[in-house]
């Protein structure tokens, strides 16, 4: 198994060439293969690309896209910038981390199914408020209820 | 393959006409809005029922030159993205609204086939109660004027052929065959055209620096970041018109002396990613991308790279950083980038809009363009219109169009009939203005004396039940988390002035608070390296500016007279107007509603976490805050 998986990021890492410039790339690639970056892919890329740990972590860290924590299946992303802000995405997160019993700083459920984040504008504005799943799914003129009933959708699925 | 600017007529005129000889083409919107809407399934809907019905339908341009009469086919945004699904029927322009699957049988049955409207799908006047069949009979429409959105909504994005066929990569061989870089430059000069990724530094006058610079390779960058929460314009047009991005790019190239190109798309927009992508990838294959273009001596090269979600990013020397795989922070300028930017070379970056406005002006001449707009700010602008307007969306006008007709003509006014209190422009590094200002000419320098900015274009309408402090807490909150940490102005004074903010809006604060937090304010503004931290107060400052008594009431009267501000404010039930359904307490999670059925009900304000659920639910009205 640990033998497979730093075939596939030796891979993704061969396949930029192990450029530098490449790093963010790299990185994306790898996150969107392991849904977050466990910190042995980082000290292995580091590694690889013969690069300071340090370089690698400093990049990963600094960009909000880079999780080093493991997320759930599905991410729902809750826009809370202005247009989403002023038209209530606030409820609408209240309404979703109640149902998921998420408190406090908590982003995941225990069972590794929900991640619930806020973000700054997914540039669907016209739509607000707005909710994303997984990036793909695309929610508009969002609801506490509404969200609710999304969310219940995927629940069945499981 | 395209070998010669005649190959490129050759294939505009085939094209063209493939395009002429549709008897009728029908566009759906497949823009982010629209296919949230689920715009797709009335696509794929369309092309069966098309198939059943036996139509003759070509989708795409070329590949099928035939004699089909009808088009199916999909295009980028219209602006108009809160109707969406958009379905737009050509010629004439019939516009239909919230068209879902189950509606296609009756637009294939009545307007394809027999040639009628469905009615019930058109645009009502929502004030005259009027019906109007096409799009440019809309209100929101009619005061707008496209140049950089000229083919959004009008073209199919994956298609080069569509682009080729309404004279798409006619500036660029009209560049490469007729013009010097001198020429260009200095077209771009007399159009007047400013950068509309912010800043607004005229874009003739940046490139004469890179054309100047010395360097063994020069770049162009797209800046497609767009961080600014509320505005979505970049991303329409990569995603609705990407081969005028990648042309506006190579004209840019080709007047600096540049051969490669990055365009930088931020992460949360993958449909941009795909669609700029697939363009690179048929531009290439045509010979309109890559090595010696159309035989003209020139080539240019486009790379995509995508960000990984950091608002500084969108600072040229950050996104330079950020390309080169590092940590995305600003540098210190000068050098600027026009001089040594990415790997040291002499660099322009240019966003979206400012690129996509080029095409019209080599083709239609710098005079043309400085016929809009204003002295000071010539050309059209897009805004993106959200909030609590009634119409939201995607709009370009004249530059110098008063917020007045924006919010009230164009948007149609506030939604529920909410009183206007203001709008914020241009973004975290934008400003809030007031109704004082409803008559204000949106240009780059009436906004600046205001206090405000066009900034990339971000326009949301607040109407009364909008806490002004609570805005000013949402954008120092936003910048606050998005500083890179750099400089210590930035850093500690935006999360000192956010502290501030908040115990205000939680009644903590006094009015030397205030004090405090003006000084902090000018400290941020002038200490900081980069637009970041310099624009970061620019919100605090209007709204203490135009909105002091609602800072006052908060700190001296302990209100929030918006009603937005939890910690000031509690919730009551009226009991005249409580019918005691019930349903409040059963959706309160804290359980603090108690009552008997049909009997008024009570709030316990000890247990009340002021959620607002209550509020919302119970529909006669009969909870209020105070
Ligand atoms: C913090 C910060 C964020 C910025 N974000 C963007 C952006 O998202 N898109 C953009 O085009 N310009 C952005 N800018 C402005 C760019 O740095 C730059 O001025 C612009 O891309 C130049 O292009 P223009 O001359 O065509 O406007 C940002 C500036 C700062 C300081
Ligand atoms: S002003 Fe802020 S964002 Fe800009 S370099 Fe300084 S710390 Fe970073
Ligand atoms: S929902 Fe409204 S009417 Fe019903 S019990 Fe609650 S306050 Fe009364
Ligand atoms: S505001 Fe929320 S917690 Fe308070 S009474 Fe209403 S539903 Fe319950
Ligand atoms: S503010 Fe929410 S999508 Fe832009
Ligand atoms: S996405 Fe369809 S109109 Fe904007």
């Amino acid at each position: 198994m640990q033998q497979r998986k730093f075939q596939r990021l030796q891979n993704i890492i061969d396949s930029h060439e192990g450029k530098v410039s490449h790093l963010i790339a790299i990185l994306q690639e790898v996150q969107e293969e392991y849904r977050y970056l466990p910190e042995e892919v980082l000290t292995y890329i580091a590694t690889a690309m013969g690069i300071p740990p340090a370089t690698v972590y400093g990049v990963a860290t600094f960009y909000a896209q880079f999780s080093m924590i493991p997320k759930g299946k599905y991410v729902i992303k809750i826009c809370d910038g202005t247009a989403c802000h002023v038209r209530g995405a606030e409820p609408i997160n209240f309404a979703l981390r109640k149902e998921l019993k998420l408190t406090g700083d908590e982003q995941t459920t225990k069972d590794l199914q929900f991640t619930v984040e806020t973000v700054s504008c997914l540039g669907a504005c016209g739509l607000a408020p707005v909710v994303t799943i997984n990036e793909n799914e695309v929610h508009g003129q969002m609801t506490p209820e509404g969200v609710l009933e999304v969310l219940r959708k995927f629940q069945k699925t499981e | 393959m395209l070998k010669s600017k005649d190959d490129l007529l050759n294939l505009y005129k085939q094209t063209r006409e493939a395009l002429e000889r549709e008897k009728m083409r029908i566009l759906i919107c497949a823009g982010t809005g629209c296919v949230a809407n689920g715009s797709l399934e009335v696509y794929e809907e369309l092309q069966d029922l098309v198939k059943k019905y036996n139509l003759p339908v070509k989708i795409h341009l070329v590949e099928e030159v035939g004699h089909e009469p009808y088009a199916v086919n999909i295009s980028g945004c219209h602006g108009f993205c809160q109707m969406g699904p958009l379905v737009r029927v050509e010629p004439g322009g019939v516009f239909y609204h919230h068209v879902k699957k189950d509606d296609v049988q009756e637009i294939v049955e009545k307007h394809i086939l027999n040639n009628q409207l469905v009615e019930r799908l058109l645009y009502t006047h929502p004030v005259t109660g009027q019906t109007v069949a096409t799009q440019d009979e809309i209100p929101f429409y009619q005061k707008q004027t496209r140049v950089a959105l000229e083919h959004c909504g009008r073209i199919n994005p994956d298609d080069l052929n569509d682009y080729i066929a309404h004279g798409g990569y006619q500036a660029i061989a009209r560049t490469l065959f007729n013009m010097t870089p001198e020429k260009v430059i200095k077209e771009v000069l007399e159009s007047g055209l400013r950068g509309r990724g912010g800043g607004g530094f005229p874009t003739g006058r940046k490139w004469q620096f890179a054309a100047s610079a010395q360097g063994p390779k020069k770049y162009i960058i797209c800046n497609g970041d767009e961080g600014d929460p509320g505005a979505f314009m970049d991303r329409s047009v990569m995603e609705g018109d990407p081969h005028r991005v990648l042309e506006g790019m190579m004209i840019a190239g080709f007047a600096i002396g540049a051969d490669e190109g990055y365009v930088y798309v931020r992460a949360e927009y993958p449909l941009a990613v795909k669609r700029l992508k697939r363009a690179v990838a048929e531009a290439e294959k045509a010979g309109l991308l890559g090595d010696n273009i159309l035989n003209s001596g020139f080539s240019f090269k486009v790379n995509i790279k995508e960000g990984a979600g950091a608002f500084v990013c969108g600072e040229e020397t950050a996104l330079i950083a950020s390309i080169e795989g590092e940590r995305g922070m600003p540098r210190p300028r000068p050098p600027f980038p026009a001089n040594k930017g990415l790997w040291g070379c002499p660099t322009i970056i240019n966003n979206v809009e400012t690129l996509a406005n080029l095409p019209s002006i080599i083709l239609k001449g710098g005079k043309w363009f400085r016929g809009f707009g204003t002295e000071c700010s010539p050309g059209t602008k897009t805004f993106a219109l959200a909030g609590q307007v009634a119409h939201t969306g995607l709009v370009e006008i004249p530059m110098g169009m008063s917020l007045r007709e924006i919010v009230f003509e164009i948007g149609g006014g506030l939604r529920e009939n909410k009183k206007f209190k203001a709008v914020q422009i241009g973004g975290p590094s934008g400003g809030c203005l007031t109704k004082d200002h409803l008559d204000l000419s949106l240009d780059y320098d009436e906004l600046r004396k205001a206090g405000a900015m066009i900034g990339s274009g971000g326009l949301v309408v607040m109407g009364e039940d909008t806490c002004m402090v609570e805005v000013a807490k949402f954008f120092m909150g936003f910048v606050q988390n998005e500083s890179c940490g750099k400089c210590v102005p930035c850093r500690e004074g935006t999360k000192r002035m956010l502290e501030i903010l908040t115990a205000i809006t939680e009644g903590r604060a006094g009015e030397e608070d205030l004090l405090l937090l003006e000084e902090l304010a000018l400290a941020v503004q002038d200490g900081s390296l980069c637009g970041l931290g310099k624009t970061a107060p620019n919100p605090v400052l209007t709204t203490l500016k135009y909105f002091r008594d609602e800072y006052m009431a908060h700190i001296r009267d302990k209100k929030c007279p918006a009603g937005v501000c939890k910690a000031l404010l509690d919730y009551h039930i009226d009991q005249d107007k409580c019918k005691g359904c019930g349903l409040c307490a059963k959706v309160c999670p804290a359980e603090a509603i108690t009552g008997n059925k049909k009997e008024p009900h009570v709030i316990e304000v000890e247990k009340c976490l002021k959620c607002g659920t209550c509020m919302e639910k119970c529909k006669f009205n009969a909870i209020y805050t105070a």
